[in-house]
């Protein structure tokens, strides 16, 4: 039971960065389950052919890196991606203990699927997990942030999916062992004919390590440069989120906002500039690891969950921080 | 066409979260229940949908206690046709019980399209939709933010990580709505009248017990409230040394 299947992501035949999460997750789980005996991780990943970075797998603790290959996983494949490893997860006599994904815009449309395959219980967006009594016990913020949940799951396998950037990548020395096997079978029904691709390097706030937000305090949507340039400084490990209220006036895209009814961020800086801290700004990014405000109202809610802040006029402060972060980068 | 639209009570957003006495749920006393507001997109959607086809039924569908009768009257009140309450004392956390229960319902309905929303703001299962697209083994596109369909088959868009996946399908099929698809409707007082006079039909059910058992349902870990380094540009070296050296984030 202390098997751990780690679903993994690539796109365009590169693997996907949350992997290293989910393959850290996984480790620590196969680990708790195995309780010191033996517990291996297999991670396996659906392409088109060889995935790139699939060999820096076993440093975070795979045991065995499975590549499935068909034409047609190339780009997600939601039906035959859920056969497959539906399929997977019971084949061959092994036992999994647990599946996990990432709880990324693939991985949460996947992971239902496939646990409704198995007729298993799915618990999405993990921040914590661990092992009692030999069950999995996973942890959950629900209502919009303002609780946890922590929820234990009878029997086997587990289905979780983790919440990017909560799972530090930990390197694990494992076999990390490449096999590849090519799968039948078609697409499926459902078919992904296009991914119209942001410009390229362009981060998801979901998953970039540091995230410089801008609200209202902005004034108008040409002032967002004074934030591109900050997320610029940063050397490409920072993406730029937005409040509701500038998403509803057309300044910045839904894509990027952060907030109840927009993502969810956990990264390790989350830099809040002209964002006042409604509470529905707060469900999407107090977990984050630093909060750093910097607002001129000195009574702004913010500052309530801010680690650091600093009370000025952003337009004075920001280009300031620019210019101390390029030092350090420079 | 015939489209059904799976709707949830939820507390609203704007709700006071506290703990009940149990530790695992929360206390209900004065809380404001409301339509889950992604369940508004696909009401909105279902109806938009109708009125294009120019003939068909928009059938909402919730599963939940007596008083989630109320949450239907809304969706009817929006113009939904008729409601089903699937009844039941409490809502489980165990998402594929409820998928269970809503694709036993949804099973023979002949529907063209079944809608959800993409999550619940109280669980955040992000799960329902996919899962009753699984055992009804029907074509099923979530988080979907733009949709055009012609016929039998559809295209729909749905943001991934740094991009947009364009999704084709065919119908009947099940989608889940994300924010931006439409602008839901607000009520009007005549839709509310004759929201009384929709049929609303109540069935109970026995969800299965589930297979996750809630430990416990605690607040969040109080953040801090930090130090204001300073005030203007002048404190920006302060916060850099700060978080280098406190956080060790740079
Ligand atoms: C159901 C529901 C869901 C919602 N979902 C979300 C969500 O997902 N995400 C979200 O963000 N909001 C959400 N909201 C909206 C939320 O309640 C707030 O209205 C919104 O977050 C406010 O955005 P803001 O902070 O940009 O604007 P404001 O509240 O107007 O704040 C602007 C801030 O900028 C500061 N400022 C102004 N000028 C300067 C300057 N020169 N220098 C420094 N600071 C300055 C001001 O002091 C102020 O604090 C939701 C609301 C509801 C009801
Ligand atoms: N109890 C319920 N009754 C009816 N529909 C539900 C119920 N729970 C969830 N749903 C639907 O499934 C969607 C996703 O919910 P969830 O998976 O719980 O986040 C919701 O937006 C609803 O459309």
């Amino acid at each position: 039971m202390s098997q751990v299947l780690a679903v993994l992501e690539q796109r365009d035949g590169a693997l996907r960065k949350v992997s290293h999460e989910v393959v850290t997750g996984a480790r620590r789980l196969a680990d708790a389950l195995g309780g010191g005996g033996s517990s291996t991780v297999d991670a396996v990943i659906l392409a088109a052919g060889p995935v790139r970075g699939a060999e820096q797998l076993g440093g975070f603790g795979a045991d065995r890196v499975i590549t499935l290959t068909n034409p047609a996983f190339g780009r997600y494949a939601p039906e035959a991606y859920a056969r497959v490893l539906a399929e997977r997860a019971t084949a061959g006599g092994v036992s999994y203990g647990a599946v996990v994904f990432a709880a990324s815009a693939t991985g949460k449309d996947l992971a239902p699927r496939v646990a409704a395959r198995l007729g298993r219980p799915l618990v999405q967006e993990i921040t914590d997990v661990s092992v009692a009594g030999g069950a999995v016990v996973a942890v959950r913020p629900v209502y919009a942030g303002k609780a946890l949940l922590k929820v234990r799951v009878a029997g086997t396998p587990a289905i979780l999916s983790l919440r990017p950037n909560v799972f530090t990548p930990v390197q694990r020395p494992k076999p990390g062992t490449p096999e590849t096997a090519a799968v039948d079978g078609s697409a499926g029904r459902v078919v992904v004919n296009q991914v119209k691709a942001a410009p390229a390097g362009t981060l998801d706030v979901a998953e970039a390590p540091i995230v410089v937000s801008g609200g209202r305090g902005l004034k108008e949507p040409a002032n967002f440069k004074v934030l591109e340039e900050l997320a610029a400084a940063f050397g490409g490990r920072a993406a730029v989120g937005a409040s509701r209220a500038v998403v509803d006036a057309g300044w910045r895209p839904h894509a990027d906002q952060v907030g109840q009814t927009g993502k969810t961020v956990s990264p390790t800086l989350y830099v809040a500039v002209g964002v006042s801290g409604a509470i529905q700004h707060l469900a999407g990014m107090r977990t984050s690891k630093v909060i750093v405000a910097i607002n001129k109202d000195k009574d702004a809610p913010i500052f309530k969950v801010a680690d650091y802040g600093i009370v000025g006029d952003l337009f004075e402060v920001v280009p300031k921080l620019t210019e101390e972060i390029k030092k350090l980068h420079g | 066409m015939k489209i059904a639209v799976c709707i949830k009570r939820v507390p609203d957003s704007e709700t006071r979260v506290k703990i009940a006495s149990d530790g695992k749920s929360i206390d209900e006393a004065g809380v404001k229940f409301i339509l889950n507001p992604y369940d508004e997109f696909a009401v909105e959607e279902g109806l938009r949908r109708k009125e294009k086809a120019g003939a068909g039924e928009v059938v909402v569908i919730a599963l939940g206690p007596a008083a989630a009768q109320e949450t239907i009257r809304t969706a009817l009140a929006m113009g939904a046709d008729r409601g089903v309450l699937l009844q039941t004392a409490g809502v489980h956390p165990d998402g594929l019980e409820t998928a269970r229960a809503l694709a036993a319902e949804l099973k023979d309905g002949g529907y063209d399209l079944i809608l959800f929303g993409k999550m619940a703001i109280d669980d955040y299962n992000h799960q329902v939709g996919p899962m009753v697209a699984e055992l009804l083994d029907l074509a099923c596109v979530t988080t979907v933010a733009h949709l055009e369909i012609d016929g039998n088959r559809g295209t729909a868009e749905r943001e991934i990580e740094g991009g947009v996946e364009v999704v084709e399908f065919p119908l009947p099929a099940v989608l889940t709505t994300d924010k931006g698809l439409n602008e839901p409707r607000y009520p009007a007082l005549k839709g509310i009248m004759a929201a009384k006079k929709k049929p609303l039909e109540v069935k109970p059910v026995t969800p299965g017990p589930g297979a996750l058992e809630i430990l416990a349902l605690t607040p969040p870990p109080e953040r801090q409230a930090g130090k204001i380094v300073g005030e203007g540009a002048a404190a920006v070296g302060e916060l850099v040394r700060l978080l280098r050296e406190e956080a060790k984030v740079l």
